[in-house]
């Protein structure tokens, strides 16, 4: 089942992706495709189960909490697409 | 043999001997590289000042006798891995001029044991993908046939390697993106247990399943790179503090007092093309003469694991591709005034089509109104998952089975189809979903001469035992043969 045009664009809002029409059409066939193939999960029985989020068993991971150096200002900003004073450069908010 | 054919093994013990010196080793690996690499397209950046620098530093090591396991071994890393002042791209054009400011742990591991950083693989934009089709920048192809995908995501890696230009290779493994390619090139391939080694400064694409694993041309040389890569990290609190063995120790005659567990839904599955079938069963046959005992085993819920790992894997990585907003690194479209809409088109315009399909099915899977039907869903399923392998192992030691259900296949294959490419991913992604460590060596040819690789899993941490099943199986067999590039 192709999901709705709808759908796509508002789900492609909160991800902040822009789509054409041509991406639109595309992605709500393509995801309605993947969309019904997973629907197949309804087909298991998993009443009362715990969901598992992670494979692994460690829980609570300590560290000594131990001052040590950071990157210097100018190298954490070198990949910056623009900079200014020290610090990352976005367009004006207020 | 020419210098680039050796593996780790055999070179670190001609380095040792002073047959050859590391600089004269990197020079016929980069020599190889410039030689075919116009055909494969495995790398996407070769540093070569870089190369014979630490070459040239692995031979004083060497010249003064205190050389480490990995001194002078050429090595090629998947490019989503960050190397200090190399650049990193993650094959998308968000992150075509990233020049990562650290190492990665695994890569200060590496260059702490020693390893020459020839050069960064290509692979699926994000390591999405199967087939290094969805690389921003190029299409990677088998070394066995041109016109065949290398697998992917780490088809890069996996190519190289069969090429001949890396000795050895650090991919990552998300559903089977270290083990498909490995299988479809013909080289060894490890999916490490979940946490047995850190993930700090690998670019994260779904971190409940993300795991850095090393390719090699035998087990032996993927077992020494496991050993370097290996153990806790206090920069990931998921690289687990379990003792880390010597994997290259490996004991036992033959594979006596081993049990393989085999689930024959796997061999007679719909989609399993024949002369894998044939060339696993053969597999099977031969792990037996070595004394293995084979029994049944049942894991039902494996028909469910690509439609739970669709939600799980695209919902993780709609959250952690939340990064890429051409704030701090990556693409911005310096075009937009507004900041939301800077937001928006530098991540349309810096990402690519499979990226962005994934972020915008996990972020519909996340969304208000449908989180239980899908991710909550997809979570108990994975605890399924988990409890068919939980069981099988109470009465098998490791699991067999394919890699992939068909060899390689021709480029374009499944570019329009993504759903057909995340089904080929059905033998190895509960591996992920459950944490287990998994490996694949090669096990035979398909009538075209394609190679077919055999998975081997085992319980977490466990890779000792997934090492000594493959390298016995891997002396037994005798799989030989170099790709004609």
């Amino acid at each position: 089942m192709k999901t709705s045009k709808e759908i796509v664009l508002k789900v492609a809002r909160l991800a902040r992706l822009d789509m054409d029409e041509a991406d639109v059409d595309l992605f709500s066939s393509q995801l309605g495709t993947i969309l019904d193939y997973v629907d197949t999960l309804n087909q298991v029985d998993t009443t009362g189960l715990v969901a598992t989020s992670h494979a692994t068993t460690t829980t609570n991971a300590f560290r000594e909490d131990e001052e040590i150096p950071s990157l210097n200002l100018d190298i954490a900003l070198a990949n910056a697409p623009e900079k200014d004073d020290g610090a990352f450069l976005v367009p004006k908010v207020i | 043999m020419t210098l680039h054919e050796l593996t780790i093994e055999q070179a670190a013990r001609g380095l040792r001997k002073k047959e050859f010196s590391a600089k004269e080793l990197t020079q016929a690996v980069l020599d190889r590289i410039d030689a075919v690499d116009a055909r494969v397209q495995a790398y996407l950046t070769v540093d070569r000042e870089g190369a014979m620098a630490q070459a040239e530093a692995a031979d004083q090591r060497l010249e003064k006798g205190n050389a480490m396991p990995l001194t002078g071994i050429p090595m090629g890393i998947k490019d989503l891995i960050c190397t200090k002042g190399l650049r990193t791209t993650c094959a998308s054009k968000t992150l075509e001029n990233f020049v990562p400011p650290y190492d990665a742990t695994v890569i200060r591991r590496l260059k702490d044991a020693g390893a020459v950083i020839v050069g960064k693989h290509n692979m699926d934009e994000f390591a999405m993908g199967a087939t290094t089709e969805h690389s921003a920048f190029k299409i990677t192809r088998n070394p066995w046939n041109l016109d065949r995908i290398p697998g992917g995501s780490s088809g890069g890696s996996a190519a190289a390697v069969a090429a001949d230009m890396c000795l050895g290779a650090l991919g990552s493994d998300t559903g089977g993106s270290i083990r498909q390619p490995a299988s479809h090139c013909g080289v060894v391939g490890v999916k490490p247990t979940y946490g047995r080694v850190s993930r700090f400064g690998a670019a994260a694409f779904a971190s409940s399943l993300d795991q850095i694993g090393p390719l090699g041309k035998t087990v032996m040389d993927c077992a020494i790179l496991l050993n370097a890569i290996s153990g806790p990290d206090p920069k990931d609190s998921t690289a687990s503090p379990s003792p880390v063995p010597d994997f290259t120790q490996i004991t036992g005659e033959g594979l006596s007092g081993i049990t393989i567990g085999v689930d024959r839904a796997f061999m007679t599955a719909g989609g399993l093309d024949p002369q894998v079938r044939t060339a696993i069963s053969n597999a099977i046959g031969t792990i037996e003469s070595l004394g293995a005992r084979c029994v049944d085993i049942s894991l039902p819920h494996t028909q469910y694991a690509v439609a739970a790992y669709c939600v799980i894997a695209s919902s993780e990585a709609s959250s952690n591709l939340a990064r890429y907003d051409g704030v701090r690194y990556g693409f911005r479209d310096k075009e937009q005034t507004d900041l939301l809409e800077m937001y928006t088109q530098s991540r349309s315009k810096g990402l690519g089509p499979e990226v962005r399909r994934r972020i915008i099915l996990g972020t519909y899977a996340l969304s208000a109104g449908y989180y239980d039907a899908y991710y909550g869903k997809a979570s108990q399923v994975r605890t399924l998952i988990q409890n068919d392998f939980e069981k099988a192992f109470e009465v098998c030691d490791a699991i067999v089975s394919p890699v992939a259900p068909t060899p390689a296949y021709p480029i374009g294959d499944t570019i329009e189809n993504p759903l057909s490419m995340y089904l080929l991913d059905l033998f190895t992604l509960s591996a992920n979903l459950s944490g287990i460590p998994g490996i694949s060596v090669p096990c035979g040819f398909s009538d075209d001469h394609m190679p077919v690789g055999l998975q081997i899993m085992c319980r977490h941490f466990d890779e000792s035992t997934l090492f000594r099943i493959a390298r016995q199986f891997e002396q037994q067999a005798g799989i030989t043969g170099k790709p004609a590039i």
